[in-house]
């Protein structure tokens, strides 16, 4: 082979993975990107419930209901509110009032979480909550 | 007084790399020997005062020094002494300091063990080093001060989050930023690399060490952040694809090929100009984790500092550093010229197969993690890129670059067959059925994607070792003369042996916990059984226990296989006072298979219940086993004698060879 040849080799090849990167990006795509509502869009927009999405928000105060191991709650933009399950272990930083991001599925007007993620400081509001707040014009902090 | 004169000496400090930056870089330009000779002292002295100005916050953490801020925020005279002392990493000032004191560590290092250097390139180093240094100085002394007073000064601290209180935790940071840091060094190699115009075996052999250490320090650090995310976050999972695990896995994969495509530069003159890219971005990724993980733009445990002035002046210096890096390389890096031969099938094809598999998945990854910023910066509403996406880009990318990594070091450099070395391999390919049936009939059946990890775990495993077999050409001759052969096999040789099998280790182990994994949660009344993956559970009711700084609620169950007792399993729910924060505390049982993870979570019922969550997690503790053995490899690369006295000399060789 001649060393032009070889370079077009390494060319070819090079551009074989950049396809190969291309294709399973775009095939990855369809599964793995969640959007994010607020509880308000979510209420007004209705996504069908083969859609995987996140919604974010407070946990309303009084909503949190167990039973086995089944918990209910409501998180709300303080405008809207949307119902939540989810079978499991809360996380430790779950509670009444304060910001809280579920993943799941929306089935008949109810979020059915499949991973629930609190915060994991007192100090630090989720991104998607504080956009969910300030969204619905209850924001009353500074930037995030 | 003492915080005081810690700042003084970071001032200091910063004053020293700018004279360290500006003149050895003007001596190599100006080949005045005096300005060039300025580095290495500037690199102990600097080195010096950070360390000063770092055991003077080590002091205030200590002693509780609540008049300093950070000691306030992020510390509490409650704490058990080794938390405190890891509490001068544990938030953002003070794992900065920490970072710089890294970076001056290595320019030090290279001070010590560069003595060999050309002048011209040791000044060079340095000065890049110091380049560096200063971004980091400022960025500390205009943004994150850690010696900032507090008046009047609290009564007592924040205390630390119990999440970060943890000792798999407080070793995580130190870790993970030398393998960061480490890489400045590639980083400022590759860039006097081209400012010099000149790449050669002398360069790569002098890179190559500051690579391993980093890539073993990154290895151990990437390890251990997901050994406590296992242990600690008490889900059952070791990695998720959080975009700060992602920040880290970036440069580890850059690192990785850039260790590879080293080793094609020093034995074959080739492939330079893509070497110095990959240490050019190995650095530029891991600045990128630091932007990630300090400016808080992303969900994360470590986002502690969701401060934007200091989320600016990162990616200010982000874009400034790898902006200029890369428009140096894309100058100077078309005059590197590349002497060797290159044929596809033999060592160094498959060495440049390993990088390409790599640095896709690094690009692939990037992608991922960088998409929602960028789709949120163009208005397009805020999504999140999961697992799924995860899974689907990178597993599709390893599995053949698992494949052929097994094959790689069993052809020969320059030119190379193919078919002969894939004869060799009848032993790793019924080794690789064997792995398949035994997973299969385990299970009785399973997800074909933990079938095929099953079976490349098992082909690279046997592959490495028919490598090393052929190396001492066993069954060849006499087995003394083998013997003999495999205690002459350089450290290099033997690192790299155990590299691969510590990765085929881990396969194994991640590719179990992943497909295997079983989970079952319930609400438990003491004395109820529940069976999970033939393990029987009894829990034995939960009680009020104290610890130094929580209460906790411990439950106690006892596990029972075929009527033995197998383990007592004591989960505990923490509560922190001063914090105000619960944590969970799983209890883990590892054997040999799998391990046996239990956790407990809020009463239920008002009769003693609890939710309880139960895991069988198969072969996960190889991973860590198999972590560790990679990084044992680095180290056994790195004692290597070759990388240490081997360089002047070859240096005077490769001179030679050049004339001639």
């Amino acid at each position: 082979m001649k060393r032009k040849h070889k370079r077009l080799t390494f060319v070819v090849i090079a551009w074989g993975f950049l396809a190969l990167a291309t294709a399973l990006v775009l095939f990855a795509f369809e599964e793995g990107i969640v959007f994010f509502y607020s509880p308000t869009e979510l209420t007004e927009k209705k996504p069908p419930a083969e859609q995987r999405l996140r919604v974010g928000g407070l946990v309303e105060e009084g909503s949190v209901e167990k039973s086995g191991t089944i918990v209910s709650f409501r998180v709300t933009d303080l405008n809207n509110s949307v119902p939540v399950t989810y079978e499991g272990i809360l996380p430790d930083l779950f509670r009444e009032g304060q910001g809280v991001v579920a993943e799941g599925r929306l089935v008949g007007g109810v979020f059915v979480a499949a991973e629930v993620l609190a915060k994991h400081d007192e100090n630090y509001m989720p991104p998607e909550v504080a956009e969910a707040l300030k969204k619905s014009g209850q924001w009353q902090g500074g930037s995030p | 007084m003492i915080a005081e004169a810690g700042h003084f000496a970071l001032v200091l400090a910063l004053f020293v790399a700018l004279v360290q930056a500006a003149l050895p870089l003007a001596g190599a330009a100006r080949n005045d020997a005096s300005w060039m000779a300025l580095a290495r002292p500037a690199a102990y002295v600097q080195f010096l005062l950070v360390a000063f100005s770092f055991a003077c916050l080590t002091h205030a953490f200590v002693t509780s020094d609540f008049s300093l801020l950070s000691v306030a925020r992020y510390s509490h005279s409650a704490k058990p002494m080794l938390y405190k002392v890891t509490g001068v990493w544990g938030n953002h000032e003070g794992s900065m300091l920490l970072w710089v004191l890294i970076l001056s560590l290595f320019g030090a290092a290279v001070a010590v063990f560069g003595r060999h250097l050309p002048a011209a390139l040791g000044a060079r180093v340095l000065g890049v080093q110091a380049l560096i240094a200063i971004g980091f100085y400022l960025f500390i002394l205009f943004t994150s001060n850690p010696f900032e007073r507090l008046f009047p000064p609290a009564a007592d601290g924040q205390g630390l989050n119990p999440l970060l209180q943890d000792p798999g935790l407080a070793f995580h940071p130190p870790f993970l930023y030398l393998g960061y840091v480490g890489f400045s060094i590639a980083f400022s190699f590759a860039i006097a690399a081209l400012i010099e115009g000149r790449v050669d075996a002398a360069w790569a052999r002098w890179v190559r060490p500051w690579t391993l250490a980093a890539w073993g320090f990154l290895t151990a650090g990437i390890g251990l952040g997901s050994w406590w995310a296992y242990y600690e976050l008490g889900w059952g999972g070791w990695w998720f694809w959080d975009p700060v695990e992602n920040a880290s896995f970036m440069p580890w994969l850059a690192g990785t090929a850039l260790l590879h495509s080293a080793v094609v530069v020093e034995k074959r003159d080739t492939l330079k100009a893509w070497t110095i890219f990959l240490a050019i971005i190995a650095f530029a990724l891991s600045l990128l984790g630091t932007f990630l993980v300090r400016s808080g733009v992303l969900t994360s445990v470590h986002a502690f500092a969701t401060d934007p002035q200091r989320g600016v002046f990162i990616l200010v210096m982000l874009i400034i550093v790898i902006g200029a890096s890369l428009a140096l390389f894309a100058w100077r890096g078309p005059a590197l010229k590349s002497t060797g031969l290159f044929q596809p099938i033999s060592r160094e094809g498959g060495l440049l197969l390993n990088n390409l598999f790599m640095s896709t998945a690094a690009a692939v990854i990037l992608l991922g993690t960088l998409y929602p910023l960028l789709l949120e910066a163009i208005g397009g509403g805020k999504v999140s890129v999961g697992a799924p996406f995860f899974n689907a880009v990178f597993l599709p990318l390893m599995a053949p670059m698992t494949a052929a990594m097994a094959v790689g070091p069993l052809l020969s450099w320059k030119r190379s067959d193919l078919a002969a070395a894939m004869m060799r391999m009848k032993a790793a390919f019924a080794a690789a059925l064997v792995a398949v049936a035994a997973a299969w009939a385990a299970n009785g059946g399973g997800p074909i994607l933990g079938l095929v990890g099953c079976g490349l775990a098992a082909w690279l495993f046997v592959g490495t070792f028919v490598d090393l077999g052929e190396r001492i050409r066993l069954f060849g001759g006499p087995i003394r003369a083998s013997l003999r052969r495999l205690g002459r096999l350089p450290r290099a040789s033997w690192g790299m042996t155990c590299a691969h099998l510590g990765l085929a280790i881990a396969i194994a182990g991640m590719t179990g916990a992943g497909a295997w994994k079983v989970e079952s949660i319930q609400v438990m009344k003491p004395g109820e059984t529940v069976t999970v993956a033939g393990f029987a559970y009894t829990f034995e009711g939960a009680r009020q226990v104290r610890g130094v700084n929580y209460i906790a609620i411990r439950g106690a169950f006892s596990v029972h296989r075929d009527g033995e007792e197998v383990a007592t399993l004591y989960p505990e729910k923490r509560h922190y006072p001063v914090e105000g924060m619960p944590t969970t505390e799983a209890a883990i049982h590892t054997t040999f298979l799998g391990d046996l993870y239990a956790v407990i979570g809020d009463a239920e019922g008002g009769d003693g219940g609890f939710v309880t969550r139960l895991y069988f997690n198969p072969l996960v503790g190889w991973m860590w086993a198999g972590g560790l053995i990679m990084v044992l490899g680095g180290a056994l690369s790195l004692s290597d004698r070759r990388h240490r006295i081997g360089a002047p000399a070859r240096k005077a060789g490769v001179a030679a060879a050049a004339k001639a």
